[in-house]
C-alpha cells in the first residue's frame, strides 16, 4: 500500500496524477479463513481492521453488493458519546477517542470534524433533563456544557430565538468534542488499511446460508461458493433478522427505514450539529455546503430502502420552524436506509445460541458514531469467542434477564424510538 | 407511501394509519413468563410476507390485520382483526 500525504499528492501531480492505484484488492474467496465477516459497511470493516491488527488472524470480509453502500452511506454522520445510560457512555466514549485519532491511524482522511454537537432544550423540563445528563456525563469524564439561551443564540445565530418561534429555545447542551465525519471515508479508509494487512474484501458475495454441524458453525454459503471459517460475525445492520434467520435464529429486531435530506449547497450558515431534547429534527452542514437532514424514522417493518413522502414534510417543517432561513433552499435529495430497530434501542454484540457465530448489530438508527468501538470490540470477541468488557451490557440474554439498556425509556416497541 | 383499503372506509393513504405490532407477538395476560419474554422481545422479521396488526387511527379507528410484503410493500390482505380465530 503506498502511503497518502501532501508529498506524494504533489509528486504524483508533476507525473500527471498515473500514480493511482487500487485502494484495495479483488481477490478471489480462499476456501477457508480464521474467521468470516458477513456485512462490508463500516463496523464489518473496521471489525476485520482491528482483527488483523490487534490479533493477526485470517479474516474475510464478505459484501452482498458494494462497500459502504448499506447504512453506513445513507446515514447523516453524527459522531458523539453524550449518551444517558453508563453502558452506552462506555462504549461510545471509547469510540469517540478512536474517532480522534482516525485519519492518522488509517492514513486515510476521514474528514472528522469536532464542530460540536448541540442539543437544544425547549422548556424548563427541557433544561432539567439536559442538565441532569451533561451532570452524569462530567461524573463520566465525558465533556458536557450546558449553555444559556444567549450562549446559543451567539453559537446558532440564525436559530428562530424570537418568542414567537415554533420551537422557543430555552438554552442548549453541548459536546464540544463531538461533530460529523465522511461516511464515505470510513468505510474505504477502514477497507483500505485492512487489506493492507491481508484482509480479503469480497464483493458481490452474498452469504446464503450457514454451516451448521452439531450445533457450531463451520462456514457460510454464498453467491460464490462455500466459504469455510472457525468463526463467523455477523454484521449487516438492517438486514440481521434476515441473516440471522438463515440460521435459524430470531432477534429482537425490527427492520424499519429512516431517510435523510439533502439541501442545495449554499455558503457557511450552521457550524454546528443541532439536534434537540423534544423536536425529532437533526441538522447539519456537509463540507459540500448542503444542509443534511434527518427526522423520525417510518415506524413500521420494511426492507425496502424507500422512504414515505410525509416524513418530508414534517422534516422540513420542524427544521424550518428551528432555522426559518433553510426555507429559502430547494430540498435537492433524499433517501431511506434500512435500520435493525431493537426492542430498547440499544446494539446486540453477543455470540448466538449458534456456537462460534457472533453477531454485532441492532445499532438502531446511532451506529455510525460507534462505528470505531464497535469494530474494536468485536474483533476482540471474534479472536478470543469471549464477549469484551465494553460490549458485555448489550448482551441477546438481556431481554429475559431484565437488564433493558432502554436510552429513550420507552419501553419493548421498536417503532417507538 | 401506499393505499389501504380498509374494510369500513375504503382505499386510504397509509398515513391515516398506525403500524401497532407483528401479529406472532400478540400475547394474552395469562401467557407463562418464557413464552411472554419470547413474545415481548423476538421477531421473525421476515423480509418477506409479514402478518402485522394496524389501526386506523385517522379514520374508523377499527384494527385491522394486514398481511403485507415488506420489501415490494404489495398487501395481500385486509381484514377486521378478530382476536379469536
Ligand atoms: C438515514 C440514516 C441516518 C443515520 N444517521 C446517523 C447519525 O447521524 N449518527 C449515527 O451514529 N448513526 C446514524 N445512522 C445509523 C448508522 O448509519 C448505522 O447504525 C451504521 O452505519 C451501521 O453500520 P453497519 O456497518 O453495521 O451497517 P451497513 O453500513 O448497513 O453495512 C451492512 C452491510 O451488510 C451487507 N449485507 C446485508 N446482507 C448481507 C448478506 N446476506 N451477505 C453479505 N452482505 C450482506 C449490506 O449490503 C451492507 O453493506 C443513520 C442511519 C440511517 C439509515
Ligand atoms: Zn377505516
Amino acid at each position: 500500500m503506498r502511503g497518502y500525504s501532501a508529498w506524494a499528492l504533489l509528486r504524483g501531480g508533476l507525473g500527471g496524477h498515473r500514480h493511482w492505484s487500487p485502494a484495495w484488492r479483488t481477490p478471489e474467496p480462499a476456501r477457508h479463513y480464521d474467521v468470516v465477516i458477513v456485512g462490508g459497511g463500516g463496523h464489518g470493516l473496521a471489525s476485520a481492521y482491528y482483527l488483523a491488527k490487534h490479533h493477526k488472524v485470517r479474516v474475510a470480509v464478505l459484501e452482498k453488493a458494494w462497500l459502504g453502500g448499506g447504512n453506513t452511506g445513507r446515514n447523516t454522520t453524527i459522531v458523539r458519546s453524550n449518551y444517558r445510560l453508563p453502558a452506552l457512555q462506555g462504549l461510545l466514549e471509547h469510540s469517540l477517542k478512536l474517532w480522534e485519532g482516525l485519519s492518522d491511524e488509517l492514513n486515510y482522511n476521514v474528514m472528522f470534524s469536532q464542530r460540536g454537537a448541540l442539543f437544544l432544550g425547549h422548556s424548563d423540563s427541557d433544561m432539567t433533563r439536559l442538565a441532569e445528563r451533561g451532570d452524569a456525563l462530567r461524573c463520566a469524564g465525558i465533556d458536557a456544557e450546558l449553555m444559556s439561551r444567549e450562549a446559543v443564540a451567539k453559537l446558532v445565530p440564525l436559530l428562530d430565538m424570537s418568542d414567537r418561534a415554533r420551537f422557543p429555545i430555552a438554552g442548549g447542551m453541548i459536546q464540544r468534542r463531538g461533530g460529523t465525519a465522511r461516511h464515505d471515508a470510513v468505510a474505504w479508509g477502514y477497507a483500505r488499511a485492512a487489506d493492507a494487512l491481508g484482509v480479503d474484501i469480497i464483493q458481490h458475495c452474498e452469504v446464503t446460508g450457514f454451516d451448521i454441524a452439531g450445533g457450531r458453525v463451520t462456514g457460510v454459503q454464498t453467491s460464490r461458493g462455500a466459504i469455510g471459517a472457525d468463526r463467523v460475525g455477523i454484521v449487516v445492520a438492517g438486514n440481521s433478522g434476515h441473516v440471522a434467520g438463515l440460521a435459524g435464529l430470531r432477534l429482537p429486531v425490527e427492520s424499519q427505514l429512516l431517510q435523510a435530506f439533502v439541501t442545495e449547497p449554499v455558503k457557511p450558515m450552521i457550524d454546528t450539529v443541532i439536534m434537540s431534547q423534544s423536536v425529532h429534527c437533526y441538522i447539519s452542514q456537509s463540507d459540500k455546503g448542503e444542509i443534511v437532514l434527518g427526522g423520525d424514522p417510518d415506524q413500521y417493518p420494511t426492507y425496502s430502502q424507500r422512504g414515505e413522502p410525509m416524513r418530508i414534510e414534517e422534516v422540513a417543517g420542524q427544521a424550518i420552524g428551528l432555522v426559518p432561513a433553510l426555507s429559502k433552499l430547494r430540498m435537492l435529495r433524499c433517501w431511506a436506509g434500512t435500520t435493525d430497530m431493537t426492542c430498547d434501542g440499544a446494539p446486540i454484540i453477543d455470540e448466538t445460541p449458534v456456537a462460534n457465530l457472533h453477531i454485532n448489530g441492532g445499532w438502531c438508527y446511532g451506529g455510525f458514531k460507534a462505528t470505531c468501538g464497535s469494530g474494536w470490540v468485536f474483533a476482540d470477541q471474534l479472536a478470543t469467542g469471549r464477549v469484551h468488557d465494553l460490549a458485555r451490557p448489550f448482551s441477546l440474554g438481556r431481554f429475559a434477564a431484565g437488564a433493558m439498556q432502554d436510552e429513550a425509556a420507552v419501553g419493548p416497541m421498536p417503532q417507538a424510538r | 407511501m401506499f393505499l389501504i383499503d380498509c374494510p369500513h372506509c375504503g382505499p386510504r393513504a397509509q398515513a391515516e394509519f398506525v403500524f401497532e405490532r407483528p401479529v406472532e407477538t400478540i400475547f394474552s395476560v395469562d401467557t407463562p413468563t418464557a413464552e411472554l419474554v419470547e413474545k415481548l422481545y423476538t421477531r421473525t422479521n421476515p423480509r418477506g410476507v409479514s402478518a402485522e396488526l394496524w389501526r386506523h387511527a385517522r379514520g374508523c379507528r377499527a384494527w385491522l390485520r394486514i398481511d403485507r410484503h415488506t420489501v415490494t410493500h404489495v398487501i395481500i390482505a385486509v381484514a377486521l382483526w378478530n382476536p379469536a380465530p
